[in-house]
C-alpha cells in the first residue's frame, strides 16, 4: 500500500486550559484498512473523533483526508466528503423512524432538500436506499418503529445504518460497542467485519477481544499522546503498552 | 459642541451605564448559574423603586427610606423565587420566558392598581441636590455623582465577592458548569437562592437609587430589563466582568449617540431634518453595537460557559 | 408508513391516526366559516369583528409556529413584522397607494430584508441569546416606529379606508373582509402544511431534535433556519396587512414586545409544532381577553396568573385535549 494514506493525521494539538487533550498526535488510516485506537479512559479519543469529524477544532495542526486538507471545514462539508462518525452517546432522532432517519442521510446526498412542496416522507427514491441499508442492518422489520423505541442494540445498529447511507469513504467509529448485551456485541461486530476492507475504519473501543479481532492496525492513545502504532501482535508484546493500559493478563 | 456638555453626557453615560450594570450584573448571573431566563428581572428594579418612593415619602427621610426598602424589595424578590421561579428551573427556556412574561404583567397591573398610573415623583435629598462644578461653570447634579460613585463601589464589591471568596468561586463555577458543581457536594439549592436574592437587592437597589431622578411608573422596568440583556449578550453570559464592561459601553453609546447624532448628522442635513433623523436613529445604536458584537463573537466578549 | 409531521412541545412522537389529526383542524375552519352566520343571532358587527381579529393574528402566531414548533427557534421578536405589515399599509396609504397587492407587495420585501438581515446574525447564536437578540431586534423597529412622527409616532394613523383591490372597495364590507382573510389564513394554513412535510421542513424537524446529527449527515442547519425565518416573517407581515386593514388604524403598540409575548402565548396555549394548535390559541387568547376586559379595566392581573399557571400545568397546550375528544 503505497498510496498516500486515506486519513491523515498531522502534528494534531488541542488544549483545555492546561490540560493538554490532543498531544502532537499524527497518525494515519489506509483505504479499506481497520485502524483501532485504544487507550485508558480520559485518553482523548472522543475529542480526537470530534476534531477528525469536524465537532471540535484543533489548536494547531492538520487533518488531511484523500490529500486534502480538510482542517478548516465545517462538519457537514466533510460528511460530503466522504467521513461518516457514529457517535459514544446514541444521537438517532427519536421522533422519526428508523426508515426516516436513514432517509435523511439519504437525502443530504440526493439533490437539493430547498424543495419545499410534496411529502419527504413519501419519496420512494430516499425511501428504497434507505430500506435496502435498514436491511443490511437486520432492521428492516423496524422500519417504522420511532427510533426513540427501539431497544439499545437496535438503536445502536441505526447508528451505523445512518453513517453508511452517507456514502463515506472513511468511518470513525466512537465505541459501537458501548453498553451493547453480549448478543448485541457480537452482532456489531459482525457487521463490521462485513465493512472491512470496503471502507477505511477508524475505530475507538475497549472491548479488547472485538480489537484484536478486526483492527489491521492499533494505536495506542494515553493522555493525549499516541505511545505506539502497530499490528495486534507488534502492540501486544510492546512493554509500554502493557504498562500504560493492557497490563499482563491481555497478552 | 462644548466640550463641558460633552463631559456632561460622558457622566450621564458613565451614570446610565453602572445602573444598567447593578441590573444586568443579577441577570447574567441567574442566568449563568441556574440556566434561568428571568424576564421579570426588571420588575425587581419597578419594585425597588417602587418601594423606596412610598416609604421616603412615608419617613420623610431619604436614607431611612431606602433602608426600609432595600430589605423589604430583597424579600419580595424571594418570595417570588420561592411561589413560581423555583418550580421553573427545570422546565425549558421557552416555559422559563412565558411564564416571566405573566409575572411582569401581573406585577405591572399590580402597580397601577396599587399606586396608580401615573407617574410618581420624589425629590432628591436636600443634602444631596446641589451641584458640582466640574469645569468652567458648568455644574454637575451631586446626586448623579452619588450614583455613580454607588454604581462603581458595588462593581468593585462584586468584584471581590466574586474573585476572591468562596462563595465567588461557587458563583464562578456554577456558572461555568452547574451540575457539576452539584455533584461535587455544594447544596446547588442554597446556591440557587443565594445567586437569586443577591440579583434581587442589586436590581432593587439600582431602582431605589434611581427613583429621585426618574419617573416611577408601572413598566418602568420593560425598558431596562431589554438592555440589560442587550448588556448580557454583549458582555457574555454569566461574566460580572463582561456585564460591567458591555453596561459601561451601552450607557455611553446610548448617550453620547442621542446627544452627537443630530450635531454629526447637521453636516450633511439641515438642522430640522438631522434632529429628527438623529433623535430617530440614536436608539439604534446599541442594537447596531450588538449586532456588530455578536457577528464577532456569538457568545459575546467574556462568556463565562464554553 | 409513518408520516410523522411534528411532535408535540413535550417532544414525543405524534403520530395518532389519520382521521384523528384531521379532526381538530377540519373543524376548526368549519366552524370559523360558519360563525358570520351564526353572529346574526347576536350583534354581527362585534362578533365578526372580534373573530376577524382572531383570524389575523392566529396568522401571525401560525408563522411563529413555524419557527418555535417545527424550527425549535424561539423568536421573542416576531410582533415586529406584523408592525411592518401594518405601516406597508400605513405609510403606502399616507402617499396614496392603496392597492392591496402593492402594498402587499412592499411589506414582503421589507419584511423579507429584515428577516434576512436580523436573522443571519441571530441565527448564529442558539438558546438563551437567540431569544434575547430576538427581542432587541424587535425593540429596535419598534422604536423606529415610534419616532416616525410623521406618520402618527406613538400614537399611530387612522387609515382613510380599508386597502383596495384592482382600484375596487371591496374590502369595506365586513362580511366580505372576514372571508378573505379566512382564505387566506386557510391557504397560508395549507402551505404551512406542505412546507413542514417537505425535504426543507424535514432538515429543520430534525435539526429542532438534534442539530448535531444532522450536521453529521451533512446538513448545515443554519441555511435552513435563515431561511424559515425569511419564510415566517413574510407570512406574519401579511397578517400585518390584514391588522392594519381590520381596524383601519396602525399603530407602533402592535410591535410591542409585550404583543411578541402575547404570539409566544398563543402558539404554546394552543400547542406548538401542530399550525392549528397557534390558531386555536389565538382564538381562544382574543376570547379570553374580551371576557376578562369585561369584568375590570385591570384584567391584566387576572391574565398574568393564568398564563402562568397555564405554562406550570397545563403542558403540550390545548390541541392534545382537543385530540383526545374528537374520538
Amino acid at each position: 500500500m503505497s498510496a498516500a494514506p486515506l486519513l491523515r493525521l498531522d502534528h494534531l494539538k488541542k488544549s483545555y486550559g492546561a490540560l493538554a487533550v490532543t498531544d502532537d498526535v499524527t497518525l494515519d488510516v489506509r483505504a479499506g484498512e481497520l485502524h483501532a485506537v485504544i487507550g485508558p479512559n480520559g485518553a482523548g479519543k472522543t475529542t480526537l473523533v470530534h476534531q477528525i469529524s469536524g465537532l471540535a477544532s484543533p489548536d494547531s495542526g492538520r487533518i488531511l483526508f484523500d490529500g486534502d486538507d480538510v482542517t478548516g471545514l465545517t462538519m457537514a462539508e466533510r460528511v460530503h466528503r466522504g467521513i461518516a462518525r457514529s457517535f459514544q452517546i446514541t444521537s438517532v432522532l427519536p421522533a422519526f423512524s428508523a426508515l426516516e432517519n436513514v432517509a435523511l442521510a439519504v437525502q443530504a446526498r440526493s439533490g437539493t432538500s430547498f424543495r419545499f412542496l410534496g411529502s419527504a416522507a413519501r419519496e420512494a427514491d430516499l425511501n428504497t436506499p434507505a430500506l435496502a441499508i435498514l436491511g443490511r442492518f437486520d432492521l428492516a422489520g423496524r422500519a417504522d418503529v420511532p427510533a426513540g423505541l427501539l431497544s439499545y442494540g437496535e438503536k445502536r445498529q441505526l447508528e451505523l445504518a445512518i453513517a453508511l447511507a452517507t456514502e463515506p469513504r472513511l468511518l470513525l467509529l466512537d465505541e459501537p460497542l458501548a453498553g451493547t448485551s453480549h448478543e448485541e456485541s457480537a452482532r456489531v461486530i459482525e457487521t463490521l467485519r462485513g465493512l472491512k476492507g470496503r471502507y477505511g475504519i477508524l475505530l475507538i473501543e475497549h472491548d479488547m477481544d472485538a480489537v484484536f479481532a478486526l483492527a489491521d492496525r492499533i494505536s495506542v492513545l494515553v493522555y493525549g499522546r499516541v505511545i505506539a502504532t502497530g499490528t495486534a501482535a507488534e502492540i501486544r508484546a510492546n512493554p509500554e503498552v502493557r504498562a500504560a493500559y493492557l497490563g499482563e493478563e491481555a497478552a | 459642541m462644548p466640550l463641558s456638555l460633552l463631559i456632561v453626557q460622558m457622566l450621564n453615560g458613565l451614570q446610565f451605564g453602572l445602573i444598567l450594570f447593578l441590573i444586568a450584573a443579577g441577570l447574567t448571573l441567574v442566568f449563568g448559574v441556574m440556566d434561568f431566563i428571568n424576564l421579570a428581572h426588571g420588575v425587581l428594579y419597578m419594585v425597588g423603586a417602587y418601594f423606596a418612593a412610598t416609604f421616603i415619602a412615608l419617613t420623610d427621610n431619604f436614607l431611612l427610606g431606602l433602608l426600609i426598602a432595600l430589605p423589604l424589595a430583597l424579600a419580595f424578590g424571594i418570595l417570588l423565587e420561592v411561589l413560581v421561579f423555583r418550580k421553573l428551573y427545570e422546565r425549558d427556556h421557552l416555559d422559563q420566558v412565558l411564564a416571566t412574561f405573566g409575572v411582569i404583567i401581573t406585577l405591572n397591573e399590580g402597580a397601577k392598581i396599587i399606586w396608580g398610573a401615573s407617574p410618581i415623583s420624589i425629590a432628591v435629598p436636600e443634602a444631596l441636590s446641589g451641584s458640582v462644578e466640574i469645569m468652567g461653570g458648568i455644574g454637575y447634579p451631586v446626586y448623579r455623582l452619588v450614583i455613580i460613585a454607588a454604581g462603581l463601589l458595588v462593581g468593585l464589591l462584586l468584584y471581590v465577592l466574586v474573585s476572591h471568596t468562596r462563595v465567588g468561586m461557587l458563583v464562578r463555577a456554577g456558572a461555568s458548569n452547574a451540575p457539576m458543581v452539584s455533584a461535587l457536594g455544594v447544596n446547588i439549592k442554597l446556591l440557587f437562592t443565594f445567586v437569586f436574592g443577591f440579583g434581587a437587592m442589586l436590581a432593587g437597589f439600582a431602582g431605589a437609587m434611581v427613583a429621585p431622578i426618574l419617573a416611577v411608573e408601572p413598566g418602568m422596568g420593560d425598558n431596562v430589563l431589554i438592555l440589560a440583556f442587550v448588556v448580557i449578550v454583549i458582555g457574555g453570559i454569566g461574566s460580572i466582568r463582561g456585564a460591567f464592561i458591555a453596561a459601561l459601553l451601552i450607557g455611553l453609546v446610548d448617550t453620547l449617540g442621542r446627544t452627537l447624532a443630530p450635531f454629526l448628522l447637521m453636516a450633511v442635513l439641515d438642522p430640522a431634518a438631522a434632529s429628527q433623523t438623529g433623535r430617530a436613529l440614536a436608539p439604534m445604536l446599541i442594537y447596531l453595537l450588538m449586532a456588530a458584537t455578536l457577528f464577532i463573537r456569538p457568545a459575546g466578549l467574556f462568556p463565562a460557559r464554553r | 408508513m409513518t408520516d410523522t409531521t411534528g411532535t408535540t412541545s413535550t417532544g414525543r412522537p405524534v403520530t395518532p391516526p389519520r382521521i384523528r389529526r384531521l379532526a381538530v383542524p377540519v373543524a376548526l375552519f368549519a366552524v370559523l366559516a360558519i360563525t358570520p352566520w351564526l353572529a346574526t343571532f347576536g350583534t354581527e358587527s362585534f362578533v365578526l369583528s372580534l373573530v376577524t381579529r382572531a383570524m389575523v393574528l392566529a396568522l401571525a402566531a401560525m408563522s411563529l409556529d413555524l419557527l418555535i414548533g417545527y424550527g425549535g427557534l424561539v423568536s421573542f421578536g416576531h410582533a415586529a413584522f406584523l408592525g411592518i405589515g401594518a405601516y406597508a399599509v400605513g405609510i403606502a396609504s399616507a402617499h396614496g397607494v392603496d392597492d392591496v397587492f402593492v402594498q402587499f407587495g412592499l411589506a414582503a420585501a421589507a419584511a423579507a430584508l429584515f428577516a434576512l438581515v436580523t436573522g443571519a446574525i441571530s441565527l448564529r447564536t442558539r438558546g438563551v441569546y437567540f431569544i434575547m437578540i430576538t427581542l432587541a431586534f424587535g425593540q429596535m423597529l419598534y422604536f423606529l416606529a415610534t419616532s416616525l412622527a410623521a406618520y402618527g409616532g406613538d400614537d399611530g394613523m387612522t387609515l382613510a379606508g380599508r386597502s383596495r383591490v384592482f382600484g375596487v372597495g371591496l374590502l369595506e364590507d365586513d362580511r366580505v373582509f372576514y372571508f378573505a382573510v379566512l382564505a387566506i389564513l386557510l391557504g397560508f394554513y395549507l402551505l404551512c402544511r406542505t412546507l413542514v412535510a417537505s425535504r426543507f421542513g424535514r432538515v429543520l424537524r430534525g435539526a429542532r431534535d438534534n442539530a448535531v446529527r444532522m450536521q453529521a449527515i451533512g446538513f448545515q442547519p443554519y441555511r435552513f433556519q435563515l431561511v424559515l425565518y425569511v419564510i415566517a416573517g413574510v407570512i406574519a407581515a401579511t397578517a400585518g396587512i390584514l391588522l392594519a386593514n381590520t381596524s383601519e388604524y396602525v399603530s407602533p403598540a402592535s410591535m410591542s414586545w409585550q404583543r411578541s409575548g402575547d404570539l409566544i402565548f398563543m402558539v404554546v396555549l394552543g400547542g406548538a409544532g401542530s399550525l392549528h394548535g397557534a390558531i386555536i390559541g389565538a382564538v381562544v387568547f382574543l376570547l379570553l381577553e374580551e371576557i376578562l376586559a369585561g369584568y375590570t379595566e385591570h384584567w391584566h392581573v387576572i391574565f398574568g396568573p393564568l398564563l402562568i399557571l397555564s405554562v406550570l400545568y397545563l403542558r403540550g397546550g390545548l390541541t392534545p385535549l382537543l385530540e383526545r375528544f374528537a374520538r
